[in-house]
């Protein structure tokens, strides 16, 4: 009988636009079996995670060589994203497309039903070098990157700064900083802006395990708190017990997607 | 796909951003000076070797005098423009304002001013030389130099910064730079040559330059406006 259930979907919000836990209400139409009639059950109050980051045949070429080879994905709001592969996998070129820093040659990506350049405000972009000026201090440099988003105002600097674990009066350039320091001003650039969605490019490299333990809690606090994380890493053990998905890439495609990093640890033995 | 969709609100818009990221710019000249102290010598290089290459108390050194100061400060301010966007590539901190929602045109006119206000200091620094050196005296309408001056500088500096940012990531962009900016810049650099030695010698009424240079700076400053998005988000 299940079968015979149709469902009716109002949403709340626009339909067919891709929101993080938008409600639904449902109608459940069931066919009266030897008539044209049905009958229809009680509303039905729900609330669904919607897509709202999806990846549709996604082709990135550089000259001859292709980075990305048609990747298709859905990746769900509110969840810890790690993203696993060798070098040359395609990993940063996919966090760069999904930043809009990498225009694919074909395919679409779609951030809460935008466009990546659209959606920048929601987006909190980290790479593997700092994208910090080295001869202004940490609060020099967060400050110049609030007033690009329109932040005003030394408070929000300030707090990220101790949210990552840093001292916001620290007056040296950010080029004496060890590499864990530069890493975690990094995370502070990131999410400066509070985005609903952060992209990590190996954040935890060349970073002691210590650090690194407590960057991956502050990423842990930030998805519990909402916040969609994509993290391309290398240390998958790292991340076991607080991602909720790995996405292991190959050759430009992603190639399977596991709850745990054991098991992407185990197929990355095997390749 | 450009940033054209980006949004921007009052707090990040095109002369907020300008002004913040031309103090980061002359906050971090100040601290490095890298491109002052290089013009500096350049220039100073320029007018040594020059002093000595030809008898500069001569009558003929004032009709020459005005070629030689531009063509020592168009080759210094390409120092100064190359140094504009290697500090954005150092660390890829271009990327960090590629996927901000700040107004691509901010970070254009800010180093343009940039570069105007360092290439401007190095002129009021060498100028005083020239004169000394070259036993200069002015025998034209000596106000006309500023307007010259102004709009000769800015026609420098809004291409060279235009394909200074169009070369950032070609593999010989120090070589690049050079390549397409002075070509380009006949028209502009002619005006200035001619309108500074129009003054200095007082032969001839230097208007027809200045308006030349006006013409000039008002079609490549728009020109560079509306295409810069797209040079700032190419691959």
């Amino acid at each position: 009988m299940v079968s015979a259930f149709t469902w009716l979907s109002l949403d709340e919000d626009v339909k067919l636009k891709p929101v993080n836990r938008q409600r639904e209400f449902r109608i459940g139409v069931v066919p009266i079996p030897g008539s044209q009639l049905v009958g229809i059950l009680p509303l039905i109050v729900t609330e669904t995670t919607a897509t709202p980051i999806t990846v549709s045949n996604v082709i990135k070429q550089f000259g001859r060589f292709a980075a990305l080879r048609g990747v298709t994905a859905e990746f769900d709001a509110g969840r810890f994203h790690a993203i696993l592969g060798d070098n040359g996998a395609g990993k940063t070129t996919l966090l760069r497309a999904l930043a809009g820093l990498a225009h694919p040659t074909s395919g679409e990506i779609s951030i809460f039903g935008k466009s990546p350049n659209a959606a920048c405000r929601d987006l909190g972009y980290m790479a593997h070098p700092s994208l910090l000026y080295d001869e202004m201090s940490g609060m020099e440099n967060l400050r110049y990157f609030a007033g690009l988003y329109g932040i005003a105002g030394d408070g929000r600097c300030a707090e990220v700064i101790r949210a990552v674990g840093l001292d916001p009066e620290l007056t040296r350039g950010v080029g004496q900083y060890s590499q864990g320091m530069r890493q975690r001003m990094s995370l502070a650039r990131a999410i400066l802006q509070d985005p609903k969605v952060l992209l990590l490019d190996e954040p935890f490299s060349n970073v002691d395990v210590h650090s690194a333990r407590e960057m991956v809690g502050l990423l842990k606090g930030m998805r519990d708190a909402g916040k969609t994380v994509f993290v391309v890493t290398h240390q998958a053990l790292l991340l076991d017990g607080v991602a909720d998905e790995f996405v292991w890439m190959q050759a430009g495609q992603i190639v399977d997607r596991t709850a745990t990093a054991a098991r992407a640890s185990s197929r990355e033995e095997l390749q | 796909m450009t940033g054209s969709q980006k949004t921007t609100g009052p707090e990040n818009s095109l002369w907020a951003v300008t002004v913040a990221t031309l103090r980061k710019d002359i906050r971090l000249e100040w601290r490095s000076k890298d491109a002052l102290n290089s013009m500096l010598f350049f220039s100073l290089l320029v007018v040594v070797i020059f002093v000595f290459s030809f008898d500069p108390l001569a009558e003929e050194s004032r009709h020459i005098v005005g070629g030689l100061v531009w063509v020592a400060f168009l080759f210094a301010a390409v120092v100064a423009l190359n140094q504009t966007w290697a500090r954005e590539l150092r660390n890829q901190v271009l990327d960090a304002y590629r996927v901000s929602p700040a107004p691509a045109n901010a970070l254009f006119l800010a180093k343009a001013l940039g570069n105007f206000i360092f290439v401007s200091v190095l002129e009021a620094l060498m100028t005083p030389l020239f004169v000394i050196f070259y036993n200069l005296r002015v025998l034209g309408p000596a106000w006309q130099l500023i307007p010259i001056a102004g709009l000769g500088t800015w026609a420098l500096v809004v291409n060279g910064t235009f394909f200074a940012a169009m070369s950032l990531r070609t593999r010989s962009r120090e070589i690049m730079l050079p390549l397409l900016l002075f070509p380009i810049s006949i028209p502009a650099v002619l005006g200035m040559v001619a309108g500074t030695t129009a003054v200095l010698t007082g032969d001839n009424p230097a208007h027809f330059y200045i308006v030349l240079l006006l013409t000039y700076d008002v079609v490549f400053t728009t020109a560079c406006l509306a295409l810069f998005e797209t040079i700032l988000h190419a691959e």
